[in-house]
């Protein structure tokens, strides 16, 4: 009659504190949420308007896009013609990694129109955002190199395609956002074409 | 009179012992608890780090008072409190020299445990609570960085931010749910002055009780590396221990008084410390658009930062971080020599602890300067070194010849 029944106690002391948990896990999730971007975060996503009319062969623009800088590179006959001489430095010289580029930008440039570049300009690596460096075989960056983005934080370097180069900590290439041109001198960042 | 006021004293102390244990904490812990008497200038380091503690509360309970936490204005703010507020300047300037010092002290801290293997049993969990201060601390400074929204504390939270997204899976969705943004922004800024005011600084405060109690059960280790606890009087008090009050209170004041005129002599003379303790690009204001030159950490990270970078994979060097930090959490178990101080340790270690502290140091500096073919090279031989110190510890510790314990403490 007296005798403490210890599995009971046990039993039900486990079973209190399991409902307790699964309470506490309830509770966190508000918490734990409240601190992924807000709505209004998600929606200062919109599209931006660049013009590049005004942009030289051999010139970089940078323009703002969700908070991160977006480079417009205007490349000349010499620039394109470095490129496939790169691939052989190249972690990924075809654009592989299917995450890196919309489809319509897998191609040897990297681009819809092979003269302008559009890419993120941050690093792949800690996200940082390299350097434009296109001078030839600079002092720093030795002698094949053949103008492209250098990384100063961790010393990574991408070719001007934004392909970067094997045995770097970036693991791949720049990413090239969505975009598309809405007339031979105005570009759209952020869409992939017009809704019609 | 006097008779009267130190009876009605007495009378106080006993109403109030009666309810609330006054004398008795007064006496375990200080003037019933008993040290070893050989104690250096090394154990200064300990107090002091208590006493940096006090002082970062403080000031940054009154920097709150004037700081604003959001993008727009966080830079302004600091500068207004550096050229508006009265005393603003001098109250940031402690602020900010005192996380470096923070960081001198609790390596010398480290440090001493490591000649005298103070993280030795039974002080397996005082080393453990010890390092989880080291790595709140080290999270409570990188928040802090942030918050006067220069270059540097925004390129500098860009790339620490990023190391989480270097895990595979769940990497994007942690870094973007730690920035509450898709890059560094205002919503991450608030967040960081939240944790950074208010949540690391009640852990911090947490754990130093966890590590005080620990040190208080336990006692504290000695140059020696004997344990005073074996040799007893009839009272059981150790032959060799002094009442921690009034000696070595009195000792620690020598401590803090040099350490507070070193300490004023930087406020006054050398805030910025040639750009060691306030980075010359935070003087510029956050720009999400371009990456200042050259980007490095403070300089109480570089040594990890520099491991970071030596590694050439983005996963595999946050891995290597991390084990930076881990396998200091197993020294205790690592360590397998029959004594405990470098006095009686032999060739062996003091070999590979002299290697150790060059790496440490090499790496302290590789992390600050640009990442050249040179540079990483080193990085790589002292990245592995590091590692070599402790992996290789349970082997060389065992073997080492030491020399004979002494019965009781040595020195006068």
């Amino acid at each position: 009659m007296d005798e403490i029944d210890h599995g009971r106690r046990r039993m039900l002391l486990a079973a209190t504190a399991a409902m307790g948990g699964v309470g506490a896990v309830y509770v966190a999730t508000p918490f734990v949420l409240s601190m992924d971007p807000s709505e209004k975060a998600k929606a200062a996503g919109a599209p931006i308007d660049v013009d590049i009319s005004k942009l030289e062969p051999g010139q970089v623009m940078t323009v703002e896009w969700r908070g991160k800088p977006v480079w417009v590179l205007r490349r000349n006959e010499q620039m394109l013609k470095t490129l496939p001489e790169l691939d052989k430095f190249l972690r990924d010289p075809n654009s592989d990694e299917l995450t890196q580029q919309p489809v319509y930008t897998k191609n040897p440039q990297r681009s819809i129109n092979p003269e302008y570049m559009v890419m993120i300009g941050i690093c792949t690596h800690l996200g940082c955002s390299p350097t434009y460096r296109p001078e030839f075989a600079p002092p720093d960056l030795g002698p094949e190199w053949k103008g492209g983005f250098f990384c100063p934080c961790h010393g990574s370097t991408y070719d001007l395609a934004g392909r970067v180069y094997a045995g770097m900590p970036a693991p791949s290439n720049l990413v090239i956002p969505p975009h598309h041109y809405v007339s031979a001198t105005r570009l759209l960042v952020g869409v992939d074409s017009e809704v019609i | 009179m006097f008779d009267k006021i130190s009876r009605s004293l007495g009378d106080l102390r006993e109403w109030a012992d009666e309810r609330f244990p006054v004398t008795a904490f007064w006496q375990d812990h200080l003037v019933k608890y008993y040290a070893p008497k050989n104690l250096n200038f090394w154990y200064f380091f300990g107090s002091l780090a208590f006493l940096v503690l006090v002082i970062q509360l403080l000031t940054g309970i009154f920097l709150t008072m004037n700081y604003k936490p959001t993008a727009d204005t966080a830079f302004a703010s600091v500068e207004y409190i550096m050229r508006d507020v009265n005393w603003g300047w001098l109250i940031r300037y402690m602020h900010s020299t005192g996380a470096s010092f923070f960081f001198i002290v609790i390596y010398l801290h480290m440090f001493r445990a490591l000649l005298y293997g103070s993280y030795r049993k039974p002080r397996e969990l005082l080393w453990v609570f010890g390092m989880l201060i080291f790595v709140v601390l080290m999270a409570e400074a990188f928040m802090g960085y942030l918050l006067p929204w220069g270059q540097m504390s925004f390129w500098g939270a860009q790339v620490i931010i990023s190391l989480f997204g270097a895990i595979p899976y769940i990497g994007d969705e942690l870094a973007l749910w730690i920035r509450g943004d898709f890059v560094v922004a205002d919503a991450t800024l608030n967040r960081f002055f939240a944790f950074h005011v208010i949540a690391f600084p009640l852990l911090l405060i947490g754990l130093v009780l966890f590590h005080m109690i620990a040190l208080h059960s336990v006692g504290s280790n000695n140059p020696d590396g004997i344990e005073i606890k074996k040799q007893k009087d009839e009272n059981g008090v150790p032959l060799d221990g002094i009442p921690f009050h009034p000696y070595y209170t009195v000792k620690d004041m020598i401590g803090v008084v040099v350490f507070l005129i070193i300490f004023s002599a930087v406020i006054f003379y050398a805030p910025e410390m040639g750009g060691w303790f306030l980075e010359r690009d935070n003087f510029v204001p956050a720009d999400p658009l371009k990456t200042p030159e050259h980007i490095a950490p403070l300089w109480y990270f570089t040594p990890f930062y520099a491991i970071l970078r030596a590694v050439p994979d983005k996963f595999l060097g946050v891995v290597a971080m991390g084990a930076s930090m881990v396998v200091l959490f197993l020294l205790p178990w690592l360590d397998r020599s029959p004594v405990r101080s470098i006095r009686y340790r032999g060739t062996w270690f003091k070999l590979a602890l002299s290697v150790f502290v060059v790496s440490f140091v090499g790496l302290a500096y590789l992390g600050t300067v640009a990442a050249t073919p040179l540079a990483t090279l080193f990085s790589r031989i002292f990245s592995v070194l590091y590692f070599a110190f402790f992996l290789l510890m349970p082997i060389y510790s065992k073997w080492d010849k030491t020399k004979p314990l002494p019965e009781r403490v040595t020195g006068k």
